[in-house]
C-alpha cells in the first residue's frame, strides 16, 4: 500500500476494558498513595528528568492507571530517583517508590511472574 | 400579630417558618406537593458526613410542630401582588391568602435528564440519575434492570450543568461531591464492584468535601477520569458502551459498564417560575430569583416584603439552605419592625 502513498492508523483509543492494568495495580496494592494522584503535574514540572526528555511522572501514572504499559515501559529509566517530586506532591502521593514499584512489576512482566 | 407566608416546605421554607414562629410570628407555609420536606425526601444520606436525611427531615418536623404554624400541602401559588402594605397570594384554584410578608422558598427541581439524548435516560434501561440511585439504596438493594449485581458503575459529572448546548451555563455545585458520596456507597455495598468517575472539574467546594475525595480515592480505589462522556450507547450483550476523551491522557477512550449514573444539576422549579413571572419578580441569567443584592441583599426581592430562601436564588447544600432561610428570617423581622 505504501506505493500508493496510503497508511493503516492504529486506533488511538484507550481500550479500557483490554488492557491489562496489572502494573498499576502492583503500584497501587504496594504504595496506596498512588490513587491519590489528582494528575495536577506539579511533580513533572519539578522533575529533572522531565526538563530534558520527554519523562513525566503525571503521564505514567495516567497512562498506568488506563493499561497504556509500553510508553512508560520505555520511559520510565530516565527517572534518576532525586526525588524531588515528593516534595513538591500536594497529595502525599510517595511518587518515589511508585517509581521503584513501577520498575519493579516492569521487572516481573518481562520475565512472565506473577504480579 | 404580623403574619407571614412561607412558599414552600423544603428544607429552606420550614426552616424558615420555624424560626418566624420562634420569634413571634404567625405563619402559614403553603406547600405545592402533598408532604413536606421537599427535595430532602428524595436523599438517603447525605454528603459529606452521610448522616441520614430523615434525621435532618425530623429535626425540620420537630421545628415547625408548632401552634402559630399553619401547613397548607397541595397548594401551589402562582401569582404574588402588594397592595397598601399587604401581598396577597393566589392559589392555583382560585384561594386568596393575604400576609404581611412573604418568604419565597420554592427551591429546585432536579435536571430531567431526557433532552441530553445521547446519555440514553429513558431509553437505555440501566443509565439512571443521581436520585433514581438514592431511591434503590433508599429501598435497600441496587440491582441493574435484570436483577443482577452491577459489577462496573459509572458516573457522569455535570449532567444538565455547564451546558450551553442545554441552556444551562452555570455549575450546580452539589453533583460533584454526591458523586463521590454515592460511589463510596455502591462500593460499601457491593463487593468488589469498580466505580469511575467521569468530570470535567472536581468541584468539591464545601467543608470536607475535598477530604471525602481523598477517601473515595485511597480507601476505596475509585478512578476518576477527567473528559466529559460524548456518548453512551447499548452493545450487543446488552452492556452500555461510555465514550470520551481522557484528556489528562490526551487520547479517546472507551469503556464498558453494567451501569450509569447521570449527576443531574439542579435548576430553578418549574413551580418557582410561574410565581417569577406571573409577580414581575426578577430572575437572573441562570432563570433563578435575582436578589436585589449579591451580597447585602441576597434575601430581598424588588417586591417590598417579599423575601427569599434557600435554593430557589440558586444551588446550595442543606448547610446552606438553613443559614440563607436564617438570613431571611432576620430581613422579615427587619421589615416588620420597620413598618409597623
Amino acid at each position: 500500500m505504501g506505493r500508493f502513498g496510503y497508511t493503516l492508523s492504529k486506533p488511538r483509543v484507550i481500550d479500557y476494558d483490554a488492557n491489562n492494568r496489572c502494573i498499576a495495580e502492583f503500584i497501587a496494592a504496594h504504595e496506596p498513595t498512588f490513587n491519590l494522584c489528582i494528575e495536577c503535574g506539579g511533580c513533572a514540572a519539578t522533575c529533572t528528568a522531565g526538563n530534558f526528555t520527554s519523562f513525566s511522572l503525571r503521564e505514567m501514572n495516567i497512562l498506568l492507571k488506563r493499561g497504556e504499559n509500553s510508553a512508560p515501559h520505555e520511559k520510565i529509566r530516565r527517572c534518576m530517583m532525586c526525588g524531588k517530586c515528593i516534595l513538591v506532591c500536594p497529595r502525599g502521593v510517595n511518587t518515589r517508590n511508585v517509581i521503584a514499584l513501577a520498575r519493579e512489576a516492569f521487572m516481573k512482566f518481562d520475565r512472565n511472574e506473577r504480579l | 400579630m404580623s403574619n407571614v407566608v412561607v412558599i414552600g416546605a423544603g428544607v429552606a421554607g420550614l426552616e424558615a417558618a420555624g424560626q418566624l414562629a420562634l420569634s413571634g410570628y404567625k405563619v402559614t407555609v403553603a406547600e405545592k406537593g402533598e408532604k413536606i420536606g421537599g427535595n430532602l425526601c428524595n436523599w438517603h444520606h447525605l454528603f459529606p458526613d452521610r448522616r441520614n436525611s430523615e434525621e435532618v427531615l425530623n429535626y425540620l418536623k420537630k421545628l415547625v410542630n408548632k401552634p402559630d404554624i399553619t401547613i397548607l400541602t397541595g397548594k401551589e401559588i402562582t401569582n404574588l401582588s402588594r397592595k397598601d402594605g399587604k401581598i396577597y397570594l393566589s392559589f392555583i384554584k382560585g384561594d386568596k391568602l393575604e400576609a404581611d410578608a412573604v418568604v419565597i422558598a420554592t427551591g429546585f427541581d432536579l435536571f430531567d435528564s431526557r433532552p441530553k439524548e445521547e446519555y440514553g435516560y429513558g431509553l437505555y434501561d440501566n443509565v439512571i440519575s443521581s436520585a433514581d440511585l438514592e431511591k434503590m439504596y433508599r429501598n435497600g438493594e441496587v440491582r441493574m434492570k435484570n436483577g443482577e449485581i452491577p459489577e462496573k458503575i459509572g458516573f457522569i459529572h455535570c449532567v444538565g450543568s455547564r451546558d450551553e448546548k442545554i441552556g444551562n451555563l452555570y455549575c450546580s455545585k452539589l453533583c460533584c461531591v454526591t458523586a463521590v458520596k454515592q460511589a463510596i456507597e455502591i462500593s460499601e455495598k457491593i463487593n468488589n464492584i469498580k466505580a469511575y468517575c467521569f468530570y470535567m472539574d472536581m468541584r468539591m467546594s464545601g467543608v470536607f468535601y475535598e477530604e471525602l475525595y481523598r477517601e473515595a480515592q485511597e480507601k476505596y480505589g475509585i478512578s476518576f477520569i477527567r473528559g466529559k462522556v460524548s456518548e453512551i450507547s447499548e452493545n450487543i450483550k446488552g452492556k452500555l458502551v461510555v465514550k470520551a476523551e481522557d484528556t489528562l491522557a490526551g487520547r479517546p477512550l472507551k469503556m464498558e459498564l453494567d451501569m450509569v449514573v447521570l449527576m443531574a444539576g439542579i435548576e430553578m422549579s418549574k413551580s418557582g417560575e410561574h410565581l417569577a413571572d406571573n409577580s414581575s419578580l426578577r430572575r437572573g441569567e441562570n432563570r433563578f430569583f435575582l436578589p436585589a443584592d449579591n451580597h447585602f441583599g441576597n434575601n430581598v426581592s424588588n417586591m417590598k416584603g417579599v423575601f427569599y430562601a434557600g435554593c430557589c436564588v440558586g444551588p446550595m447544600n442543606i448547610t446552606e439552605s438553613i443559614s440563607h432561610a436564617r438570613a431571611a428570617v432576620n430581613e422579615v423581622i427587619n421589615y416588620l419592625r420597620n413598618i409597623s
